[in-house]
């Protein structure tokens, strides 16, 4: 039962979500700049130091950066639970991400045990931090739904990846042992749990919302999550045991590339039946993340059939689309949608009366979006051929990314400006308390000072 | 037997339609078109929200003890969302596309999340509440609606 009281709007203040968002496009441009330093190495073979350097700036700078931030904002919304403390936690977990990431990509490039000492520290505290918070927002909630569910099981995920990254870090900056397969699954959970349940938890939300699809099939809905879950699980214990437990492995990673092709490909045809016809950047870097996630699921399940009939370096393209192609894309997209429409809410929250808030287009109009959006492409498509002749297209693909992330950060801080721009001058302590609905201040009958 | 969440988020769907009629017309620079269509579809929603904040939740905050829990939020919500209804019809009439369409896309996940909030948590209390009642109610609804 719903106890009386109970706020269905518990949103964060704006410097909780944005300070995550406006500090991921740079670590895309560190990316960029580290394969420019290193060219070619980095993408011969995916774990090469240059090549798990740029990997992590991208996965947990870019990627767990924004997804951070999203989280912060969303859960208390989607799921009721109001992450308590949110300043304090939001300080503590991006110093420790940001500072953690550079730390971590600074040992892999230089091979300092320090810097692995510092990340493994860093990211293992910043990590625990968010966790904990979230699960104490969680324990309180009282919503029930799937989206609930599939999120609980991506936390989970996270836990574990965490672990075992912080674990594999800790070896390199202490010499601990480890179990050879830890190597394997901490990109498995990373990949497949958080970032993969992540999607498809908000996916089941937001790809019905933006374009009026239908909804995603009510069994896709209740179950996929748990299954992806649940695979990971079985897979994991196979590739533990190794041996005779080989071909079980073998099988629960192919379940795996078909959950996850099949999502992709409802997706699609999903947005292809939208009631809303107009094209938008968002939608268009949905459809590549859909069409990259499929592509490299695919190539995943060719690689466990036919191992001789790709190259090793198959691994990376494998790669490649996974992190850039798909999920560097949707959270390019989400980006687009969510840092505006935040800055026209928090502006129109706190009672403007002189004007209207402006509205989302009027905050990040389509145009600037779409340079963007083709930068991206570039760097996707010659990251790609660059698999194929690294010593020609290494230094191109890299440019390209760089520009995709000046670019974006460019975009995200258009947005910054706009609500800095727009706001009526209060002092930053109250904007910061949050806006409540509790809390509007009464709607004068003169224009505020 | 229907329950009146079920009617509601009918409703919500033929909401959604008008609006994409309407948004339709604005990307055509159909200029009478969209009249049309944004008065259907701003007919509708404050239809909609009027039956909500007049009939449902006034109900429900009787039954319950509860007006300043979740009926509060959701009419804060529909508040904001009036906001942009102003704009989407000075938007039409002053024939101005992008505003138009910047007011809609804008109100687009202002509504979406809210009637993910109705569906999913609102609409199953007010069904709880109501209890033998909601045949009652849903027949003044459906009434209201001729």
């Amino acid at each position: 039962m719903i106890q009386a009281g109970l706020r269905l709007d518990q949103a964060p203040p704006i410097s909780v979500p944005f300070r995550f968002f406006l500090s991921a496009p740079p670590f895309l441009v560190l990316a960029a700049a580290l394969l420019l330093w290193r060219g070619p190495e980095a993408l011969q073979w995916r774990l090469t130091p240059a090549a798990l350097a740029l990997t992590h700036l991208f996965t947990l700078g870019f990627m767990s950066m924004v997804m951070v931030g999203a989280v912060m904002q969303l859960l208390p919304v989607l799921a009721g639970a109001p992450i308590p403390r949110p300043l304090a936690v939001a300080a503590v977990v991006h110093a420790a991400l940001g500072l953690g990431t550079l730390s971590l990509a600074a040992g892999f490039v230089f091979a300092a045990a320090w810097l692995f000492k510092a990340g493994a520290a860093l990211l293992g505290a910043g990590f625990t931090v968010f966790l904990g918070a979230v699960a104490a927002g969680l324990w309180r909630s009282r919503v029930r739904n799937t989206t609930v569910r599939v999120l609980r099981l991506a936390f989970l995920s996270l836990a574990l990846a965490a672990t075992l990254g912080v674990a594999l870090a800790s070896r390199s900056g202490w010499g601990i042992a480890l179990p050879a397969a830890f190597a394997d699954l901490h990109p498995a959970w990373a990949l497949l749990g958080w970032t993969g349940l992540l999607a498809l938890g908000v996916a089941y939300q937001v790809v019905p919302m933006f374009q009026l699809t239908p909804a995603y099939p009510r069994a896709m809905v209740r179950y996929l999550g748990a299954i992806v879950f649940g695979l990971l699980v079985l897979c994991s214990g196979a590739s533990w045991l190794g041996g005779a437990w080989r071909p079980a492995a073998d099988l629960c990673a192919l379940a795996l590339a078909g959950a996850y092709i099949s999502f992709g490909a409802t997706t699609i045809v999903l947005q292809q039946r939208r009631k809303r016809r107009q094209t938008d950047i968002t939608l268009a870097y949905w459809r590549l993340g859909m069409a990259s996630l499929i592509a490299a699921n695919a190539l995943w399940a060719l690689r466990i059939l036919a191992p001789a009939a790709l190259p090793e370096r198959a691994d990376v393209l494998i790669g490649l689309l996974a992190l850039l192609g798909f999920a560097g894309s949707i959270i390019n997209g989400m980006l687009y949608k969510i840092m505006p429409f935040l800055a026209w809410f928090h502006l129109q929250s706190t009672g403007r009366t002189a004007g209207q808030a402006p509205n989302m287009n009027q905050i990040l109009g389509q145009a600037a979006q779409r340079l963007q959006f083709r930068a991206h492409v570039a760097a996707l498509a010659l990251l790609v051929a660059a698999v194929a002749w690294p010593a020609a297209l290494a230094y191109p693909a890299a440019l390209a990314l760089g520009a995709s992330g000046v670019l974006l950060e460019a975009n995200l801080i258009k947005v910054l400006r706009a609500f800095a721009q727009a706001r009526p001058a209060r002092s930053l302590s109250r904007i910061d308390a949050g806006s409540t609905p509790n809390e509007l201040p009464a709607r004068r009958s003169s224009p505020s000072p | 037997m229907e329950l009146i969440g079920d009617y509601m988020t009918r409703h919500h769907k033929d909401c959604d339609v008008a609006f994409v009629r309407a948004e339709e017309k604005a990307a055509a620079a159909d200029w009478t078109g969209l009249q049309r269509e944004a008065g259907i579809f701003l007919v509708e929603i404050e239809r909609h929200i009027a039956m909500e904040e007049e009939l449902l939740f006034p109900a429900f905050e009787d039954r319950t003890g509860m007006s300043g829990g979740p009926t509060a939020t959701m009419r804060m919500e529909h508040e904001q969302m009036r906001g942009m209804f102003a704009q989407m019809r000075a938007a039409a009439e002053a024939r101005d596309a992008a505003q138009y369409l910047g007011a809609s896309e804008t109100l687009l996940i202002l509504l979406q999340q809210h009637n993910i909030k109705e569906e999913s948590m609102m609409y199953p209390m007010l069904d709880q509440a109501l209890g033998e009642d909601a045949a009652q109610f849903l027949e003044r609804l459906q009434s209201a609606a001729c």
